[in-house]
């Protein structure tokens, strides 16, 4: 067997080599989760400033009139700030948070591990596909300082208005070529991680670790890579083409006779509806990169905390394959008001219902691992449940939403903004937090606090469902989404439930220093984590926490069990551990 | 869990799971990169084609002569250059280094006679008053993108591959790189052949007038 791709590199010395520029996993690993971290602060700063607006559309915000002295003079958020805002905070959420932390940060530190390797395939790809992303995330948060401020086309940037430039509105000038930039940087480099992972995951398995004994987190990685590999080439010469739209005078996405501004547009003969096909060819894809390492999340802490095996481990595999197949054939769903063919709606609606069916099996799969399980309500487990909620909470107005006949009603308001939130925003964040709780002690080495945990895990399950379960009734009230205020006649009714959502996203937002004082705190004086404080069975807890520079010092463990062995007679309690007896490497 | 506790045999000194494919890493991921830029090429050419079927004053500008003609020489050089890449990976699996790295040379100067004639035929277009955002023709200007785009893609492809074999055959030469290193890049430089052998029926073929 071929093991000339494995690393070999020997531990660094100095500084930069070691924390900065390094090709160490875990540390590479780390590095996305705290890219994500600051991600995760904008986008929430940012959602404040437009959930403050909807819900006191008169009042200033303090300090933001001088912040922003024209999008917001005297404080008050103005129409084009507002969708500055949204346009920021769903990129960067997309983008830097939901896709960076499940998959880049935790497969990164986690899979090669899993599968008993001691380091990805490719490192200086890896070093590489962190850095092109740093350097992505900076690009566009450069869209904050340019004259005219962030671009307002929204995280999906739809043609022609995000392709003809200033005359569309502010932001749309430099705002928004940093904004194709950044996402087509962000393709590159998630791409040399689809890479990395793939060939990691096939080639560098350690003995035993057959595919079938991998644990489902790293399956779901490799799945979610294999995924990211056709949506980001799609999405990387989209982005491309935007740009040379842009700056090259170019008429992919701009029909001919165009009037914007009072000013004929310079171009002819494009489809705006180009762009929408292939950006949610990407696009769908993306939700369920954001989702599907959640899932593996999932499918490998429950049955750690329930103490029995996952009830159907394969059906569950086959359920993720399917997922993955499938998201590549639904993506006209997002289209349904868009103007296509009446034909092909119904077309794209078929496998969006069909979607439904493994996604609920796996649902279905986990409520059953838990049945008569006795729970040990650590925190990790807690999310663990938590996603499962907000995730069948979420999913279920998906059904609703996949019938054009309906979709035409709601896809225009607040129903289609709560269902993607719970089904892809929070759940996906539930995922990172039970894999935050649950990996902690194996990056750091101390044991994250429990009743911090708990208290932040309740305050908010409770916090999401007041923010996002009322938007669906505002939906279905006819309360149009990406409007800035709603004060005229017609949608001041909504007003009180808008300021309800309101507190409670600042409610939400503010339990969130709980988590951020218990990860600083843990860090620097948490009660230090024995090897396997969870008594899971998978490779990583049979190492130091936190494992040496090459995983296993010295060894490649020899596995000799499957994943899911809870509930059973084994030597230190009721399981038993993957690599049950290490070997020492000959080689 | 008794269909997870099979008795094994451990093999002695492969501290490795047998790949399921059966090659290594480097191989593997020049696959799936394949894989990953026939998704670019595949948008690109969906672009194109979806975008001819909706304008409906599309300009069909190639003449048989000069263009296709040219591009069945430019076809026939990036074919002939596939058969010696061909030779270049046997020779180099066979041990027979010089001849090898004669047949990467030779690969090489195919690839920069088809990129000549690709740049000496792009700027006869540019000359005629061809850009991607301009028709002299009247029409559609969308032409112009998708040729200059789709073709500027791929003649990038050409000009890396290019790049690639003459680092690869320098290596290959002072024996710091190996047969499979030679291989690997033919990898890279058939899939370019084939992304062209897409490009010239849908982008040339299709437009002569």
């Amino acid at each position: 067997m071929e093991t000339t791709a494995t690393s070999h590199h020997a531990p660094p010395q100095g500084f930069l080599r070691k924390y900065v520029f390094s090709l160490d996993h875990k540390v590479i690993g780390k590095q996305y989760l705290d890219l994500a971290l600051v991600a995760v602060v904008i986008g929430m700063v940012l959602s404040w400033l437009m959930r403050f607006h909807l819900g006191f559309p008169t009042t200033a915000v303090p300090g933001l009139g001088k912040l922003a002295p024209t999008a917001a003079a005297g404080g008050v958020i103005t129409p084009e700030l507002y969708l500055a805002l949204m346009t920021m905070h769903g990129t960067i959420m997309v983008f830097f948070v939901l896709t960076t932390a499940p998959f880049a940060g935790f497969g990164n530190f986690v899979l090669p591990i899993q599968v008993g390797a001691e380091d990805m395939a490719f490192p200086r790809f890896n070093m590489m596909s962190f850095w092109v992303t740093f350097v992505a995330f900076l690009v566009l948060v450069a869209a904050f300082f340019v004259p005219e401020g962030p671009p307002i086309s929204g995280w999906t940037a739809y043609a022609p208005l995000s392709a003809i430039g200033k005359d569309a509105g502010p932001g749309l000038g430099t705002g928004q070529t940093l904004w194709a930039v950044s996402i087509a940087l962000f393709c590159v480099g998630q791409l040399l991680g689809a890479l990395n992972f793939i060939a990691t995951t096939l080639d560098l398995r350690t003995k035993g670790m057959t595919l079938m004994r991998m644990p489902l987190s790293t399956w779901a990685w490799f799945i979610t890579s294999v995924i990211g590999l056709i949506a980001f080439s799609v999405l990387l010469p989209a982005c491309i083409l935007l740009i040379l739209d842009r700056v090259a005078g170019t008429s992919f996405f701009i029909p001919g006779g165009l009037v914007v501004s009072d000013r004929l547009q310079p171009h002819s003969g494009g489809s705006p509806l180009l762009w929408q096909h292939l950006f949610w060819f990407f696009g769908h894809p993306e939700v369920y990169i954001a989702i599907l390492p959640g899932f593996g999340i999932v499918s490998h802490i429950l049955p750690v905390f329930a103490r029995k095996p996952l009830l159907g481990p394969k059906v569950v595999l086959i359920c993720l394959i399917a997922i993955a197949f499938l998201s590549y054939t639904v993506w006209g769903h997002h289209m349904f008001l868009s103007g296509m063919n009446p034909l092909s709606a119904t077309l794209f609606s078929v496998p969006t219902l069909v979607i439904t069916i493994p996604a609920t099996i796996v649902v279905l799969l986990w409520i059953g691992t838990v049945y008569g399980a006795r729970m040990r309500f650590t925190t990790p487990a807690l999310f663990c449940l938590g996603f499962i909620s907000v995730f069948v909470s979420g999913g279920i107005s998906g059904f609703f939403l996949a019938q054009p006949s309906i979709d035409t009603y709601l896809h225009g308001t607040y129903f289609v903004v709560g269902h993607f939130h719970f089904v892809m925003g929070v759940a996906a964040m539930f995922g990172i937090f039970a894999g935050v709780y649950f990996w902690f002690p194996k990056m750091y080495g101390r044991m994250m606090n429990d009743k911090l945990g708990k208290l932040h895990f309740t305050l908010t399950l409770i916090g999401v469902y007041c923010v996002f379960m009322p938007m669906h009734y505002l939906g279905l009230a006819g309360n149009v989404r990406r409007y800035s205020t709603f004060t005229d006649d017609y949608m001041k009714g909504s007003l009180p439930l808008h300021r309800f959502i309101t507190i409670a996203a600042l409610f939400t937002g503010a339990v969130q220093l709980i988590f951020f004082y218990n990860l600083i705190h843990s860090r620097l004086r948490g009660a230090k984590a024995p090897d396997n404080p969870w008594q899971a069975t998978s490779l990583e807890w049979s190492t130091s926490s936190p494992p040496p520079f090459d995983n296993f010092g010295g060894h490649h463990p020899v596995v000799t069990h499957g994943p899911n062995e809870y509930g059973v007679k084994g030597p230190t309690g009721d399981y038993i551990m993957q690599a049950s007896s290490d070997q020492p490497v000959t080689s | 869990m008794s269909e997870l506790e099979m008795p094994m045999a451990l093999g002695h000194g492969a501290a490795l799971e047998e790949s399921p494919f059966g090659i290594e890493s480097k191989k593997l991921v020049m696959w799936l990169f394949i894989v990953a830029d026939a998704a670019t090429f595949g948008a690109l050419l969906f672009c194109y084609g979806y975008l001819r079927v909706a304008s409906a004053n599309w300009v069909k500008p190639f003449a048989f002569f000069p263009t296709i003609l040219n591009g069945v020489i430019m076809t026939a050089v990036l074919l002939t250059s596939s058969l010696t890449m061909l030779m270049a990976v046997g020779t180099a699996q066979s041990g027979r280094r010089a001849a090898s790295v004669r047949w990467l040379g030779a690969t090489a100067l195919l690839g920069i006679v088809f990129a000549s004639l690709h740049l000496r035929e792009w700027f006869s277009l540019i000359a005629e008053g061809w850009s991607p955002s301009t028709n002299p023709m009247g029409g559609s200007v969308l032409f112009g993108g998708t040729f200059f785009g789709i073709t500027g893609l791929h003649l990038l492809h050409v000009i890396c591959g290019v790049v690639a074999i003459a680092v690869i055959a320098i290596g290959f030469r002072r024996g710091r790189l190996d047969a499979r290193h030679v291989e690997i890049t033919g990898l890279y430089w058939h899939f370019v052949d084939l992304v062209w052998m897409f490009v010239f029926p849908l982008v040339y073929l299709m437009n002569v007038r």
